[in-house]
């Protein structure tokens, strides 16, 4: 059984369609990121699949629960880590962790110890008494990821958890992210429009757009259904000839190839083509430098599907 | 129902709003005025300034104030001189509605910083993913606003029992405060007050989106309660042991439809929640 599945999954407000039709499925133990500019629908998913909105159209199960009519239930298996930290801020850090895990139902004998290593593994431990409202916004969004992971949810919600983040304090949140999801195996549904850290930590994306789902797999998947074939540069000691292409392009497997200098661009079906197209330069008086298949990152996936103009992979130098 | 949760969450926002000086600081002036200076000023007043006016004590005056008393006072009336007349009748009668502005006022701050207060500190949102049922986190916030405006009611009451009572001690010469009607009037209709107050917080919460406003807006209730205190005053409306629990009755009557209404509202479906 999936962690997550949405069938049809809609919500209407009022004239708008915040989540239109969307139809999809996430593992158990897996780090699913949910991608699309602000408007997207991701917010609303996570409500959705939290029974704190219910559908409009269509169903969700999360852990075999309908959020619909099990809403508790659900909500006591998940942790959500929204934007904003939606922390207490006259209450200090501890007490904070220790009134969400009252409402999280975590037993009594257990809420003291249990916040305390909390708060000692998100590096807070010295603050612990101090109140919420003094803390950096890094350390406020530390303290929420604490409080999302408090009562050991199987499945963890992450809503745009480093949007609001510098760099560095984004850094540290990702890598306890990181940490707190991989180790313990857990389900993570990762809502993010920062595509380095979706690259960095996602086993799968689906792609939002107004609401609606247009894509969703592994990056190499999605990859292979945008862009036939693989690029590949191959840097030379000394100046190819130009026949060197032409020779290329004769290749079973090679769709383009394109010659500047010293450098060849070449594009295969598929990278078991590479060797072949090396061993054919070789063969033709090239002394290869450096042989480098182009990986298609998140980033040029995302805006080829969002039909943004920054897909076509460029090459350094003036290259295709 | 989880008891644990609904006790954690009213504890939090009783703190919570114990924290809030900019609700609390005027909050507290009104109850030194209505418990403290008004009955010394209703006792003291007279007797102080009788001697240069020569009117305001006067038997004449007592009198016509006295023939605003509902038939059901009389009797407590029966047997005392003028001086101990008018303190039976102005902090004993006259007095009664206005304190019914504590819990009113108590019990709408409370509300207000609860409701509206956790919406426009953005921390409502982590509350609602939480496993606590709607009914638990409304009950949770009711408690957190009524109960602490009701207890705190009551030690206004009982200060101002002690302030009539030993101000009044040389001209009454005895414990004579509370009399009958002020039981079923702070054990019957202060609560129902109390709910009103909270249950107008939250409906003016879905109109709003700063505790101020709705702090602002919320005090229009006090019209309520100065209508009794004008009808006390002015003896249209006397509030005897029957008419108290018809008052009382009254407003629970209206509490029990805003309270459903403010379930309403207060439940996770209703995207106001989120906003």
């Amino acid at each position: 059984m999936d962690a997550i599945q949405t069938d049809g999954l809609t919500r209407l407000y009022g004239s708008l369609t915040a989540v239109d039709g969307v139809t999809l499925a996430v593992q158990h133990g897996e780090v699913f990121g949910v991608l699309g500019p602000n408007g997207a629908g991701k917010t609303t998913m996570v409500r959705l699949l939290n029974g704190v909105l219910a559908p409009s159209m269509g169903a969700c199960r999360v852990l075999g629960l309908d959020p619909k009519t099990q809403g508790g239930e659900v909500r006591r298996r998940t942790g959500v880590l929204t934007e904003s930290p939606a922390l207490y801020e006259r209450m200090s850090a501890r007490e904070n962790l220790r009134f969400f895990g009252t409402m999280y139902g975590v037993p009594v004998e257990k809420l003291s110890s249990r916040a305390d290593a909390m708060l000692d593994d998100f590096g807070l431990a010295e603050r612990a008494d101090d109140k919420v409202g003094g803390f950096s916004k890094g350390m406020k969004q530390r303290l929420a990821l604490a409080r999302a992971l408090l009562h050991e949810p199987e499945v963890l919600f992450l809503d745009e958890p480093t949007a609001a983040l510098d760099p560095e304090a984004a850094r540290r949140v990702t890598e306890l992210i990181m940490e707190f999801t991989r180790q313990a195996g857990r389900t993570v549904f990762l809502c993010t429009h920062y595509l380095p850290e979706a690259q960095r930590l996602c086993d799968r994306v689906a792609v939002l757009n107004r609401g609606r789902l247009i894509a969703t797999g592994t990056l190499n998947e999605l990859a292979r259904t945008l862009w036939h074939g693989t690029w590949v540069d191959i840097e030379c000691l000394a100046v190819l000839t130009p026949s060197l292409s032409d020779a290329l392009r004769g290749m079973p497997g090679v769709t383009d190839a394109r010659l500047d200098g010293m450098r060849l661009a070449v594009q295969v079906e598929g990278e078991e083509v590479i060797p072949a197209v090396v061993r054919a330069v070789v063969e033709r008086g090239g002394q290869v430098l450096r042989v480098d298949p182009r990986e298609h990152t998140l980033e040029d996936v995302y805006f080829e599907l969002q039909g943004e103009p920054a897909s076509q992979p460029a090459m350094v130098g003036g290259r295709p | 129902m989880n008891w644990r949760a609904v006790g954690a969450l009213a504890r939090k926002d009783l703190r919570e709003v114990r924290m809030n000086k900019v609700a609390w600081i005027p909050a507290a002036i009104v109850p030194m005025v209505i418990v403290v200076l008004l009955p010394l000023a209703f006792i003291l007043a007279p007797n102080l300034f009788a001697p240069a006016t020569g009117t305001t004590n006067s038997a004449a005056n007592v009198q016509t104030l006295i023939s605003l008393v509902p038939p059901s006072m009389v009797n407590e009336l029966h047997g005392l001189n003028d001086a101990q007349r008018w303190v039976v009748f102005s902090t004993g009668f006259v007095s009664a509605p206005m304190l019914l502005l504590l819990p009113l006022m108590f019990s709408s701050i409370a509300g207000a910083d609860s409701f509206v207060g956790e919406r426009e500190r953005k921390t409502l949102e982590a509350l609602l993913y939480t496993p606590a049922s709607d009914g638990e986190l409304f009950l949770g916030k009711v408690i957190g606003s009524v109960v602490p405006a009701l207890l705190l009611t009551w030690l206004s009451f009982a200060v101002y029992a002690a302030v009539v009572n030993i101000a009044g001690w040389y001209i009454m010469h005895r414990v004579w405060f509370p009399t009958a009607a002020w039981w079923p009037l702070m054990l019957w209709v202060a609560p129902a007050i109390a709910t009103l107050g909270m249950a107008a917080a939250v409906l003016i919460s879905s109109r709003v989106s700063t505790f101020m406003e709705a702090y602002q807006l919320t005090g229009t209730l006090v019209i309520v309660v100065l209508a009794l205190v004008v009808g006390q005053a002015t003896g249209v409306l006397s509030l005897s042991v029957p008419v108290t629990f018809l008052v009382g009755a009254g407003l629970w009557a209206v509490d029990a439809v805003l309270v459903w209404l403010s379930v309403r509202l207060f439940s996770r479906g209703a995207a106001k929640a989120l906003a």
